[in-house]
């Protein structure tokens, strides 16, 4: 007999005869937060901003200075670029800084940048988290992973306001990433280091709807 | 009580689910140690602090427990159907999938494929369900070096050590404990490394760095994986877990078979149970879904291996199947009185605190474990703040009758079973009865002050930790006769 076959039968031969299956699934918990726009997109920054992320919020057309801006802050000078990603919400590279489009760069070609700019495919305001789910402007995940800063880019229409709501728009298929703040530990006696193996910085540009 | 006696158990001689002492004498040797004491107590008040607060700013709190138990409910009563389905979703997805009947199966499975891969070296995020099975003493039997890359694990492999905890496996040790076995352990660490948390994560971070960019097989465990969409989530803190689940070529996860979820909106519940009552954080800050191989992005083998190793056997207990509930955030572990002074160690399994208790004894067969369900004090603490509302004191109940059970069954019995038939006897007469509490007060002699400070042996025993009452000059029975003139 295979194992499957043996497993599978041992957890009938466990079951067999237990009476009848447990009713329906009470999903009495929220599943939409009940909140307007504006306090959502003011929830994500307050909860984001918990996590130690700078927040800009910005009207579309800032979006290319506040980029500037941001990687000027934290200088990182060499970024990497999923493809797709808007390209009226880049600036002109500031001298001394350069946009790499990604086209497959190898692990160790990643570690050498500075840093990665992303969209995102939704963030949850409750908690404070981006979802990543490698569609244009997102790119692969190691992109979000091993450069040490991220940079993501939020239009406010893609904010939900609970879990049970993002849980609805996603597509299963996709490989997701869900980051809530920067790579974190607290291994050591809990105390919060930032930054182990992930990005040890993230900011977060959210853009209003024009 | 005989549905589980035919299911198999953990088999022994591999693994870490068994301690070589019992329960009572590995927590004497733990309460001895100071040091571990005041670890153990700043760690899990911290923790504590942090769920409570993150646990009482949601209204739907209890909701959303019920919804989990009654998700886990559901899984279990439909296992076959579930693993099934998940099987075919993740096949059609370009993922491979295997089956263990146990560690030994589990073990031999993966060091097969690693070879495959012509591998020398993995990768591992952090997964209970591998040091369950003792994945890494047989992988190093075959030749192959496994990484543990989770910062925690990594202190514990360095130091030779087990560990103590589901979510922090090193909490036994402090800072200057980690900074020694660095100092010790890690090829190249500057002599100068400081012991303050963030110098050693960043000793972390640089000794990993070039393995995790190098690697071409990684494994990991599973939080969750969707029947219905062959999705597999991992939950984690460092970005270690996303490392070891995008950068290598093959990628080889171990799940125990109770990790299946029927469908894809379930994660709504447990992605809101699980960090709240883990880290006590309002999203734990990463999270990985996949689904079998995506091109282009990630592994392009992928391996999913789906263990038994005595879990049919916690399945066929009706009441104690509630065990395999389990989404092992180890919130249980932090309320526990009994946990908090003994550590994780004198549980003696991976599965530490109230639900190692009611978990590693149904795995490996009570007997094996018999120890275990005795390590409580009853207390409810672990009920009350289990996300899936797994009924734990009851369990312990459950097991330590079972165990009695068991043990009835042996030709030579037991002090306790010929204790309690002695009772028995005696309690099933008036008269007998009324003799034995009259005996009963000659131990008035051996009292001062109302109370008993030293019993003969095997009475002792009870009073080596405690006094006994002073049994009292009359019964009730005779004072109700010498107040009320009548034995009625």
């Amino acid at each position: 007999m295979t194992a499957r076959d043996e497993v599978l039968g041992r957890i009938r031969g466990a079951l067999g005869g237990t009476g009848a299956a447990p009713g329906a699934i009470p999903r009495d918990y929220r599943s939409a937060a009940g909140m307007g726009p504006a306090e959502v997109l003011d929830r994500l920054s307050e909860r984001l901003r918990d996590y130690g992320c700078r927040v800009y919020r910005v009207t579309a057309g800032e979006v290319p200075g506040t980029v500037a801006a941001a990687l000027a802050e934290r200088g990182a000078r060499r970024v990497v670029v999923p493809p797709g990603l808007e390209p009226r919400w880049l600036p002109s590279p500031p001298p001394g800084t350069e946009f790499i489009t990604d086209d497959g760069l190898s692990p160790a070609a990643l570690d050498s940048l500075d840093g990665v700019i992303t969209g995102a495919a939704l963030a949850i305001a409750e908690t404070g988290t981006i979802v990543l789910d490698a569609g244009p402007g997102q790119g692969r995940r190691v992109l979000s992973l091993i450069p040490d800063y991220h940079l993501c880019l939020l239009r406010a229409g893609q904010v939900a306001g609970l879990v049970p709501e993002a849980i609805a728009r996603l597509r299963p298929g996709q490989p997701l990433t869900w980051i809530s703040g920067p790579s974190a530990t607290a291994d050591i006696e809990l105390s919060r280091v930032e930054g182990v193996h992930g990005p040890r910085t993230l900011d977060v540009i959210l853009v209003a709807d024009a | 009580m005989s549905t589980y006696l035919g299911m198999p158990t953990a088999p022994p001689g591999v693994g870490h689910l068994r301690g070589t002492q019992p329960f009572d004498i590995a927590a004497r040797r733990a309460l001895g140690n100071s040091q571990l004491r005041r670890n153990l107590a700043n760690a899990t008040s911290t923790i504590r602090a942090r769920r409570a607060a993150v646990v009482g700013e949601l209204p739907d709190w209890e909701a959303l427990r019920e919804a989990g138990r009654a998700i886990k409910a559901e899984t279990m009563a439909h296992l076959d159907r579930y693993l099934e389905q998940l099987e075919e979703q993740v096949t059609a997805r370009g993922g491979t999938v295997h089956w263990a009947r146990d560690a030994i199966e589990a073990n031999r499975l993966v060091t097969g494929l690693v070879t495959d891969a012509g591998a020398r070296e993995v990768v591992k995020s952090k997964s209970i369900t591998t040091d369950e099975i003792g994945l890494n003493e047989a992988l190093a039997a075959a030749g192959i070096t496994a990484h543990e890359t989770d910062l925690a694990e990594l202190i514990v492999q360095l130091g030779h050590d087990r560990p103590s905890h589901i979510l922090v496996p090193a909490i036994h040790r402090n800072r200057a404990e980690i900074r020694d076995i660095f100092l010790r352990e890690m090829p190249g660490a500057d002599p100068g490394l400081t012991d303050a948390p963030a110098d050693l994560t960043a000793a972390a971070r640089t000794h990993l760095r070039q393995r995790f960019l190098a690697a071409r097989v990684g494994i990991s465990g599973a939080n969750f994986a969707v029947a219905e969409t062959g999705t597999l989530g991992v939950v984690e803190s460092e970005g270690n877990g996303r490392m070891c689940l995008t950068l290598p070529e093959t990628l080889i996860t171990v799940m125990g078979i109770e990790k299946v979820i029927p469908r894809w909106q379930d994660l709504e519940v447990f992605l809101q149970l699980l960090p709240r009552s883990s880290t006590g954080e309002r999203m734990n800050p990463y999270t990985t879904l996949w689904t079998g191989v995506t091109p282009g992005d990630g592994p392009q083998r992928f391996h999913l291996v789906l263990l038994d190793n005595g879990r049919t056997a916690a399945l066929a207990d009706q009441v104690g199947r509630q065990a395999l509930h389990c989404i092992r955030c180890s919130a249980c572990l932090n309320v526990c009185p009994v946990y908090e002074r003994t550590g994780g160690h004198a549980y003696g399994s991976v599965y530490p605190g109230p639900i190692g208790a009611v978990l590693s004894p149904q795995l490996t067969g009570v007997e094996e474990n018999a120890s275990l369900p005795y390590a409580s004090s009853l207390c409810g603490a672990c009920y009350q703040a289990c996300p899936v509302k797994i009924d734990i004191p009851s369990l312990l109940v459950h097991l330590r009758a079972r165990h009695v059970e068991e043990r009835r069954q042996r030709r030579v019995p037991s002090p306790e079973s010929v204790t309690m038939a002695a009772a028995a006897w005696v309690m099933a007469s008036p008269g007998r009865y009324a003799a034995a509490q009259r005996a009963g007060q000659a131990g008035r002699v051996l009292g001062r002050d109302g109370r008993i400070r030293r019993l003969p042996p095997p009475l002792s025993a009870w009073t080596s930790a405690r006094d006994a009452p002073v049994p009292p000059p009359e019964t009730f029975r005779d004072w109700w006769r010498r107040e009320r003139g009548t034995a009625q």
